[in-house]
């Protein structure tokens, strides 16, 4: 299967990457040849096989059922979430507005 | 007067441990090499006082009779990936430049709770997606070797790239990696230097830049397998936030190193053998074989029949992991924001990835959503997912057989930095040898093993049995004994 310049625009709209057409001409045929190249799976009797799910089996873990359990992870850190943001305003991300 | 780079890092902390030299000196020796050795662009920021401030701990806490940790007193590199705390970490992406983390991640703090001290972060490929360090937002890593008489600067490898340049030009006895498809294996044989990725699940993934989160481990690059083996000891542990990691005690895989192999059965994958191979490559492969049979290994033939299809399988799982992982840059949390003049949210969005990712990033991106996409996803990723559960049986089988398998590390030496980067596929290739142990999610280690005519290390890979990080760790020692790896890169920077 190809993918055609159309095609390759929807995707980077999906992903929400903006190309302009100069990006899209180098991009095209690159993903071509690796989508091309990949192909080679369909050669591979896979009927009775089940997709991988996990690589190490583990069962799924439940934590306790505490607040703040690990420091780390738990709430109250605010102020350390927001330090990082390019926008924080009155304790919360800062967005562009999306109602009018 | 001892130079202290010279030194590995079992040497810097028995030595320590004895009072034949502080900690400070040995960071102060390593701070120097580090701030002498811009040319190679093997960091992305130094961080000297950190190394030093670790390094007065252990010398206060020698001085007060504690006991110190397996790492006290060595100053090691830390991958770009790794989110430490107050100091900058950005995979070396410009979307996550200024990015400075409120928290450590595990195994950076499990590092520094066991006496280590950070010279500073390294350089990579972008998000950990490449194979010679050239997609890095700031710069390529100058590999330390150069083949003999050129001054053509060479890849290190990647992505973990700035950590091999960094341990095999004595910048740091020893330095973290991350390993998605290969990312410890091939710098660290393409620099003459030992690294191993542990089995899925050993080392926390909590606070590490996610790439492909189902095949994502890390493990230390250092100059011997002892030295890999004491690392991995003070980095591995189950970590309840990583809902992956394996609930099973870290084994002294240092104590327990042994270098006989009598009785033990080593698998040679008649798969690996490709066409078109370098005779050095086969060579070197030949050479390991025999040296395994030396220290009382059996040798014998396996059959591994997906190999041929592990590289393609990765492809297509890696990417479409990465699509969903690296959906979180948005320009509204943390990195950059790039809002043009009267845009909205989507907009703001579309602009700030386009400017904040790499090429190479993008193009894994879009392959990633083009495969999970509606109407490709069976017959992309559900197909590829069978196939990596092929490749893993596999392997289920052959170890059935044997205790683990040799391999080459890379299909070639070195190559030059600009060679291959306008072929995303042949740089892809590289990784063919590295990738299937990493979608079974096996422990795979390289260990050095010679150099070519041009002068330029190539490594050989042991690929074990799930959990098994010591008999690989006992294999990687048997070669290492017998091969005598003892060249290094001659100083130019």
């Amino acid at each position: 299967m190809s993918v055609t310049r159309e095609e390759v625009a929807k995707i980077a709209s999906l992903a929400r990457i903006s190309m302009d057409e100069d990006a899209l001409d180098h991009m095209v045929p690159e993903l071509n040849n690796i989508l091309a190249w990949v192909e080679q799976l369909g050669e591979v009797d896979t009927t009775s096989v089940e997709p991988m799910a996990a690589v190490i089996p583990l069962e799924q873990r439940l934590r306790d059922d505490v607040v703040d359990a690990d420091p780390k992870t738990g709430g109250g850190r605010r102020d350390d979430i927001l330090a990082n943001a390019p926008v924080a305003e009155h304790g919360f991300f800062g967005v562009p507005k999306v109602i009018e | 007067m001892t130079d202290f780079t010279q030194m590995g890092l079992k040497a810097i902390r028995d030595g320590v441990a004895a009072g034949d030299f502080t900690a400070r000196e040995v960071a102060e020796a390593h701070n120097d090499a580090v701030a002498a050795a811009s040319e190679l662009n093997a960091f992305i920021v130094a961080t000297p006082d950190h190394a030093l401030t670790a390094a007065d701990r252990v010398d206060a806490d020698r001085a007060a009779g504690k006991e110190l940790g397996p790492m006290a007193g060595v100053p090691i590199g830390m991958k770009d990936l790794f989110a430490t705390k107050g100091v900058q970490s950005t995979a070396a992406s410009h979307i996550l430049e200024g990015f400075v983390p409120p928290y450590e991640s595990t195994v950076s703090q499990n590092l520094w709770d066991a006496g280590a001290g950070m010279l500073g972060k390294l350089n990579m490929d972008q998000f950990a997606m490449g194979s010679s360090n050239e997609t890095s937002y700031f710069g390529n890593v100058k590999s330390p070797w150069r083949k003999n008489g050129s001054n053509a600067a060479m890849t290190p490898g990647g992505s973990s790239g700035g950590s091999s340049a960094a341990v095999a030009a004595r910048l740091c006895p020893a330095a973290t990696g991350t390993d998605t498809g290969g990312s410890i294996r091939q710098p660290a044989a393409v620099t003459g230097i030992t690294g191993i990725k542990p089995t899925y699940g050993r080392c926390s993934r909590w606070g590490v830049v996610a790439f492909a989160s189902s095949l994502d481990q890390a493990g230390p690059m250092a100059r011997s397998v002892e030295d890999c083996a004491i690392m991995l000891g003070a980095m591995a542990g189950f970590d309840p936030k990583d809902s992956t990691s394996i609930d099973a005690p870290v084994p002294d895989w240092a104590g327990a190193l042994d270098a006989d192999l009598s009785g033990k059965t080593i698998g040679i994958p008649r798969e690996y053998r490709m066409d078109g191979i370098a005779k050095e490559i086969d060579d070197s492969w030949e050479q390991g074989k025999a040296w395994l049979r030396d220290a009382g290994a059996k040798v014998v033939e396996v059959s591994l029949p997906h190999t041929k299809y592990a590289l393609p399988a990765y492809y297509i799982i890696a990417p479409a992991e990465a699509s969903s992982n690296l959906a979180r840059y948005d320009g509204v949390r943390y990195g950059l924001r790039d809002l043009p003049e009267g845009s909205g949210l989507q907009d703001m969005y579309a602009a700030t990835r386009a400017e904040g990712f790499g090429d190479e990033v993008k193009r894994r991106i879009l392959i990633g959503t083009y495969v999970l996409s509606a109407g490709f996803y069976d017959a992309y990723y559900t197909q590829a997912q069978k196939v990596r559960a092929l490749v893993q049986r596999d392997f289920t089988e052959a170890f059935a057989q044997v205790d683990a398998i040799l391999a080459p590390t890379t299909p070639t030496a070195a190559f030059a930095l600009g060679e291959m980067q306008d072929d995303p596929l042949a740089m892809y290739l590289n990784d063919v040898f590295a990738v299937p142990a990493s979608l079974a999610g096996l422990p795979a280690m390289s260990v050095p093993a010679t150099l070519t005519q041009d002068g330029l290390p190539l490594g050989l890979q042991i690929v074990g049995k799930p959990m098994d990080e010591q008999g690989v760790l006992n294999a990687g020692l048997a070669i290492e004994q017998r091969a005598g790896f003892t060249a290094q890169p001659g100083k130019w920077w």
